[in-house]
């Protein structure tokens, strides 16, 4: 009990903290210890933002994990190939919005393709699929590096989602007393509206519908649910097309938000692992406070250490291995 | 040849023929090969050899598989660059060379127990996964770091010291130096595999809830091992900074440590000639595959041989050259072997059992 009220008063002074840091305009003596305000507010936003994306593709590789124990190296790959394939067809019809629905769908497909041509001829064993990702992964890059060269793609920010908005922080006055507000790029907050809305939707299927019920019980005991006439196979094809659909989606508004080249497979694959080690393997609730915890480590490690930033990251992995070896949410 | 020296591997320095050719072959090879051989092809496998045997040791053995030791082996050299002599200008303190390079080893073996006191507690897939998050963050790590690592652009200059009126770097002496590295190495696996720490270690991959209720720490027998593979890839480093000369975040990328992965498996986690017998087959492939395909194509080529040897023969080309072996002579003991190669089999060894 007293543990609990400590923790909860920690968190509130935390909140207020960081709610000053926002909303108040910084004395001198804090712009001389830690800079100026508007690089820490933007810092937040890139790190939030970033924390959205990097749930978006973290997300698909926990729920595929959490119900078939299978994990799928090539979400990476999927990624990058979902980013390729939605700028392609953005491309050629005009629309941005077709792209990302053809991403989706395309690299869902893929996922069902893999799920029954590779995951489900080697059920049980773990580090044999795993293996077998790897090599699908290797062979995949090198593929989409002869298709799409080591150009650099840049999608075009869609219709009514370009330009800055205005945001109700003031980052200094000025001597003459206007207040100077900090603008923030409107698609980065549409990203973070998207990972939300993702997050929320994938909490209701989880939690509220039919097969959401049947995925939580193929997580707690999958021959059980199988026993009780539940298609499983059905139901994992189903799971997988989702997780991997998502990555195909974070590709492309990814992308939209950063760049697409090679090699982004890597640090996306890089983000999902230490996202969902950090958060708990088979935790959506977990990949999302990891996914936030990583892109806030990596925007600050950047924008206030860079030749360090990447420590920062790697010590909250390690921190966490060392206190939680399953993760924050992860059971065991 | 080199399938019959690791099928008799129980008797290391014992009288079968075939290991006797191959140790003739070995020492002789640099007499008939040209250099290009000896130094490109010969040595070369030798290094990459001796690193994917200090994985084939933690996953064959441990059922560890750490796709870490290509971090361990580059973080050797590294500290070669650094603490020694190089050209770029950047920190080359210029330590002498014998200092250097014990250092250089050490220090990757205390960065393998690292890796392994954070990775032990887990099993499975979770090493993988972790060891190879970290091996990623090393490379995104020394490509940022400008101060101490040189960042993108790494060290040059990195040169074997002239010793006893050879230079090292040479073809030949640098391939004799690196067999002998190799098959020290090789014994040492072969004879720890059989020390009671060895044996420890098997069971633990076995079963560790058995070896644990036995009185016997799990945790230590992993994190221990972690340190012996981290002496050999860091050993292996420091061969491989001699042999490129140089040392850049390309040798620690994904790339590299994903090929001492496919190495080892292509070779084979069953036994200690598996990892060398994959070096040769992934250096002839990569010099040769030229002639057959466009040199870019090389990954899509490596990656659908990791693929199919993945799919259809799990203990790699050793567990090939038993089955064509045990079909040949004993066409009557197949189901025998059957078992045998069950039980040896690393994947039902390993996998972790969900509890």
């Amino acid at each position: 009990m007293q543990r609990r009220t400590l923790v909860v008063l920690g968190v509130v002074l935390f909140a207020a903290a960081l709610l000053w840091l926002i909303f108040a305009v910084w004395p001198d003596w804090l712009i001389d210890a830690i800079g100026r305000k508007k690089t820490f507010v933007t810092t937040l936003l890139n790190g939030v933002t970033l924390g959205g994306l990097y749930f978006l593709v973290a997300s698909g590789f926990t729920l595929v994990f959490g119900l078939m124990r299978n994990v799928n190296l090539a979400h990476g790959s999927m990624y990058l190939l979902g980013g390729y394939i939605g700028y392609e067809v953005a491309e050629a019809t005009g629309s941005w919005f077709f792209g990302l629905a053809v991403a989706f769908l395309v690299i869902a497909v893929s996922g069902i393709l893999l799920q029954v041509a590779i995951f489900r001829r080697m059920e049980g064993d773990e580090l044999r699929q795993t293996l077998v990702t790897i090599g699908i992964s290797i062979i995949a890059a090198d593929l989409m590096l002869a298709v799409w060269t080591g150009t650099t793609y840049q999608f075009d920010t869609p219709e009514g989602l370009y330009g800055a908005v205005v945001l109700p922080v003031i980052s200094v006055i000025k001597s003459s007393g206007a207040p100077v507000f900090i603008k923030y790029p409107m698609y980065r907050l549409t990203v973070l509206g998207v990972a939300v809305a993702v997050g929320i939707g994938l909490w209701v299927f989880l939690n509220r519908t039919r097969v959401g019920m049947m995925v939580r019980a193929g997580v707690n005991d999958r021959e059980m649910l199988a026993a009780s006439g539940v298609n499983v196979q059905l139901v994992f094809a189903l799971v997988f097309a989702i997780g991997a659909g998502l990555a195909g989606f974070a590709g492309v508004v990814g992308g939209t938000a950063l760049s697409i080249a090679p090699g982004e497979d890597i640090r996306y694959l890089l983000a999902s692992l230490v996202v969902v080690i950090v958060g708990g393997l088979g935790s959506v609730t977990g990949a999302a406070i990891g996914a936030l915890l990583i892109g806030l480590a990596e925007q600050f490690g950047l924008a206030y250490f860079p030749t360090y930033a990447v420590v920062l990251t790697f010590v909250i992995m390690v921190g966490v291995l060392a206190i939680r070896p399953q993760g924050i949410m992860g059971t065991r | 040849m080199f399938g019959a020296a690791g099928k008799s591997s129980a008797y290391p320095l014992g009288i079968n023929p075939a290991i006797l050719l191959v140790a003739v072959f070995l020492l002789g090879y640099p007499l008939f090969a040209s250099d290009f051989f000896t130094f490109q092809i010969g040595a070369y496998s030798l290094i990459l050899g001796t690193i994917a045997l200090s994985l084939t040791m933690l996953a064959g053995y441990g059922g560890m598989v750490s796709l870490a030791q290509m971090t361990v082996a580059g973080f050797a050299a590294y500290v070669m660059a650094i603490l020694g002599t190089n050209s770029v200008g950047v920190m080359g303190l210029g330590w002498p060379w014998w200092l250097t390079a014990a250092i250089a080893i050490l220090g990757a073996a205390l960065l393998s127990t690292f890796i392994g006191a954070i990775s032990a507690r887990t099993e499975g897939i979770y090493t993988i996964m972790i060891t190879l998050a970290i091996a990623v963050a090393f490379f995104y790590f020394v490509r940022q770091n400008y101060v101490i690592f040189n960042g993108f652009t790494g060290f040059a200059g990195i040169e074997p010291p002239t010793l006893f009126g050879v230079y090292w770097r040479d073809p030949m002496p640098f391939y004799y130096l690196c067999l002998a590295v190799a098959a020290f190495f090789y014994f040492a696996v072969l004879y720890g595999s059989r020390s009671s720490f060895g044996l420890g270690l098997q069971a633990v991959r076995d079963n560790p809830r058995r070896v644990r209720a036995l009185g016997i720490n799990v945790f230590s027998h992993r994190v221990v091992a972690y340190f012996y593979a981290g002496a050999i890839a860091g050993t292996a480093g420091v061969l491989l900074v001699w042999f490129n000369g140089r040392v850049s975040p390309g040798l620690v990328g994904v790339d590299m440590v994903i090929d001492i992965l496919v190495i080892a498996v292509i070779g084979g986690l069953g036994a200690p000639i598996g990892p060398f017998l994959g070096a040769v087959a992934f250096v002839l492939l990569e010099n040769f595959a030229i002639d057959l395909i466009d040199r870019e194509r090389f990954n899509t080529v490596i990656g659908l041989a990791f693929l199919l040897i993945v799919l259809f023969s799990p203990d790699g080309m050793l567990g090939l050259w038993r089955r064509a072996e045990s079909r040949i002579r004993l066409p009557r003991a197949n189901a025998l072997w059957g078992a045998r190669a069950n039980r040896d089999d690393w994947h039902s060894a390993s996998s972790p059992k969900r509890m």
